[in-house]
């Protein structure tokens, strides 16, 4: 089955909608949705509604950091930008669209892949997966061969062997790699509404799951309007500058 | 650490299915793989196409055999990868949990194996072996890849059938390097990883994303056939592999007196320490092959003693202190120094169409760095080999088309040599080529040396070429390259 992996899509129903219409062209039958669907952007309702039509159709959703305190409101260790959209956003949400959220689990396991918002250690602490080391740690923690994690924003592949020689790997967009099954993979897709990478376009990945083969994609989407919405909804102008630069 | 279960090579038999591949003969035992010829019990069904197949099953020796198990993982990555003619089509392949193997195309032909054991070879013997080599090359590192292991054994040629075929496929891709997919090998070796005599500098330096170091082992293979003997011997250990980084080998002229002074230039280009004096790119090479008239030549193909002791000292302190640079990746360095052909019409076009030309050329020039520049005209004549070419009338009209050729690109020379500050040796040839359709010379030129991009004038407005159809609509449609047609700007009245 062909799964499109799409993370971090923060409220942006610009680079959500290319990137699904993309995903469906490229024959992805079943999304995976890795955390962070809210904040930063300016459509969050439009967005928890979309994933709450997937999920109902058979779709694999996990919590991510900015769901969890759009759920559980501002936390006084937030930075005040923070704290400013989390509040706006989750003034946005319907109590039941709340509630949807709230019944997100951390992880999902199917046969043996992994999915995750942060990392395999400990997924409620939100630790980051930067480099290798990190990558290692997480890998360590599954008994999984294949993990699918967003959080850094920044598409990257690592790899480790039984014999604990690990590898990491920028991937170019559309290029298939075929993830042998003689070592373990950790794949990052990039952030599908708020890239930090320097460039501004969507990031997702499609991982055909009997091939074994993935493919990390990226889709040029109609940033500036994004962006201007962002602006119109008095959120933060950093976030709308975010969008247009990719970084 | 194949799993348990897992079928064992060794314990494979004649007859015997697996995944619908049934195993006819065992064709190599070597120590690293097994090689059966195999066919498919049903060909439509699989999906396998029409061709002789054979199916490569890896040696695993014991527990823990990173070399072996991690090749044949980088291999089975990097084959489905592929395509072309030099490179043996994939076909099917089973993992480790069950039985590592690959099916792939079966090559006919032999291996250089053979002719290797017979060097010093016939020296035309020994171009045709090196221009066919660095073609497939090329083609490779335009999908990408590095080879890393390029040596006799891993280079064979198609059957070649009433002149069509014959061409280099190399084989074994289990030390290649991919640029666009995770590098497998990358943590596995503590010591550097080749064939010791092909291996080049910067692989002993570890570095394995250099399209160039493909060209220093196809120069190591040069310099055997042609002399009989190893530039850099067959060194055991990392001391020994790291004297290629300052001692420079004995010039092939000096074993083989009859090795012309533009092969010598050719092979110890390929054999310089720094990739940056190498030829950037293995067209650039087959071209050098295939053009011996036009190589340019330096000190390199006069050279007959080694470098003295001083010399040794001098190269063996800068090789201490090398590091080894950044390098691009194999695609975007031969996208980097393309093949330019200026085909011209140079005795037939007006001045300012020419002007026009050379002005679309030199821009290209001014914005690839690496680019060479073949300049060409096309001599009519009525049919090959009735026209009496070497009569004094033939001779002195070719010699005149390549004057007039010279002639035009001076500016460009001229360009060229005050950006660099000395004359652009190499970056510029010559070509007249003789034959009854310009429009097919051109085509076959192109496709024979790899060019990347033609640049040439578009046919001018008169009423008998438009009858006749044009030279530039013929090479736009039949060319396997890029092509720019120029037009000289009409004065406006």
């Amino acid at each position: 089955m062909k799964l499109a992996l799409v993370a971090d899509l923060h409220a942006n129903r610009e680079a959500v909608t290319a990137v699904l219409t993309h995903a469906q062209a490229s024959g992805a039958q079943r999304c995976v949705f890795l955390g962070d669907f809210v904040g930063y952007g300016a459509d969050p309702g439009w967005v928890v509604d979309l994933l709450r039509e997937h999920v109902a159709r058979g779709a694999i959703a996990v919590l991510g950091n900015h769901d969890a305190a759009v759920v559980q409101g501002p936390l006084p260790s937030m930075i005040p930008e923070a704290r400013q959209v989390v509040a706006w956003t989750r003034a946005q949400l319907s109590p039941a669209q709340l509630e949807f959220m709230a019944s997100l689990p951390l992880s999902v396991t199917e046969q043996d892949l992994l999915f995750v918002h942060a990392n395999a250690w400990s997924p409620a602490d939100w630790g980051y997966i930067v480099n290798r080391a990190d990558a290692v740690r997480s890998l360590q923690s599954t008994a999984c061969q294949i993990t699918f994690c967003g959080h850094t924003h920044v598409p990257a592949l690592y790899h480790l062997t039984a014999t604990g020689k690990s590898g990491d790997f920028s991937p170019t967009p559309g290029v298939a790699i075929p993830l042998s099954a003689q070592r373990r993979w950790l794949a990052i897709p990039g952030s599908c509404g708020q890239p930090r990478d320097g460039d501004p376009a969507a990031c997702y990945a499609l991982f055909d799951s009997d091939e074994r083969i993935l493919t990390f994609q990226r889709v040029p989407y109609d940033h500036d309007a994004a962006a201007a919405k962002v602006r119109a909804a008095g959120l933060p102008t950093s976030l709308a500058e975010r969008l247009i630069h990719g970084a | 650490m194949a799993p348990e279960g897992a079928a064992r090579p060794g314990a494979l038999q004649v007859g015997q299915v697996i995944d619908g591949f049934r195993l006819e003969e065992r064709t190599h035992q070597g120590g690293m793989a097994t090689l059966w010829r195999v066919t498919a019990v049903d060909p439509q069904a699989q999906g396998v196409p029409d061709l002789p197949l054979i199916m490569k099953l890896p040696r695993i020796k014991g527990g823990d055999d990173p070399t072996t198990i991690v090749g044949f993982e980088v291999e089975q990555m990097i084959l489905p990868a592929l395509s072309g003619v030099h490179v043996p089509r994939f076909v099917a392949k089973g993992d480790f949990t069950r039985l590592p193997y690959i099916v792939m195309e079966r090559i006919a032909g032999p291996s250089l194996r053979a002719r290797f054991d017979a060097a010093p070879l016939p020296l035309d013997e020994v171009v045709q072996i090196g221009a066919k080599v660095a073609t497939a090359l090329h083609d490779l590192h335009r999908q990408h890849v590095v080879h890393l292991d390029v040596k006799p054994s891993n280079i064979m040629f198609r059957p070649a059938v009433d002149g069509q075929g014959g061409q280099a496929v190399l084989i074994d891709f289990g030390l290649s390097r991919h640029d666009q997919l995770p590098d497998l090998l990358e943590e596995e070796f503590e010591l550097p990883m080749g064939t010791s005599p092909y291996m080049s500098p910067e692989q002993v330096q570890f570095v394995r994303n250099d399209p160039r170091s493909d060209l220093f082992s196809l120069g190591v293979l040069l310099y055997h056939l042609t002399t009989g003997t190893r530039p850099f011997g067959a060194p055991t250990t990392v001391r020994g592999l790291r004297q290629r980084l300052y001692r420079d080998p004995v010039s092939p002229r000096s074993l083989r007196a009859d090795c012309p002074a533009w092969l010598q230039e050719v092979i110890l280009r390929c054999l310089e320490v720094d990739p940056a004096q190498r030829h950037q790119t293995a067209a650039q090479l087959a071209f050098d092959l295939q053009n011996p008239d036009q190589v340019a030549l330096t000190e390199r193909a006069e050279r007959l003693a080694r470098s003295g002791r001083l010399g040794v000292m001098r190269r063996w302190l800068a090789a201490i202190g090398h590091e080894s640079k950044h390098v691009v990746g194999a695609a975007e360095l031969t996208a980097r120094s393309p093949i330019l052909l200026a085909a011209l019409d140079i005795g037939g076009a007006q001045p300012a169409l020419l002007e026009a030309v050379r002005h679309t050329v030199q821009r290209l020039l001014q914005t690839e760095p690496g680019a060479r520049l073949a300049c060409l005209a096309v001599m009519k004549i009525n049919r090959i080999g009735m026209d009496e070419l070497v009569d004094a009338d033939g001779a002195s009209r070719h010699l005149n088309l390549l004057v007039q050729l010279k002639h035009w690109a001076r500016p460009i020379v001229q360009a060229l040599a005050s950006a660099n500050g000395d004359a652009p040796a190499g970056r510029m040839t010559f070509h007249v080529l003789e034959a009854p359709d310009a429009a097919a010379a051109i085509i076959d030129y192109a496709h024979k040396n790899q060019v990347d991009h033609i640049v040439m004038g578009a046919r001018s407005s008169g009423g008998l070429r438009r009858y006749l159809g044009s030279v530039s609509s013929r090479v736009v449609a039949e060319s396997d390259c890029t092509v720019t047609v120029v037009r000289a700007l009409a004065t406006r009245d």
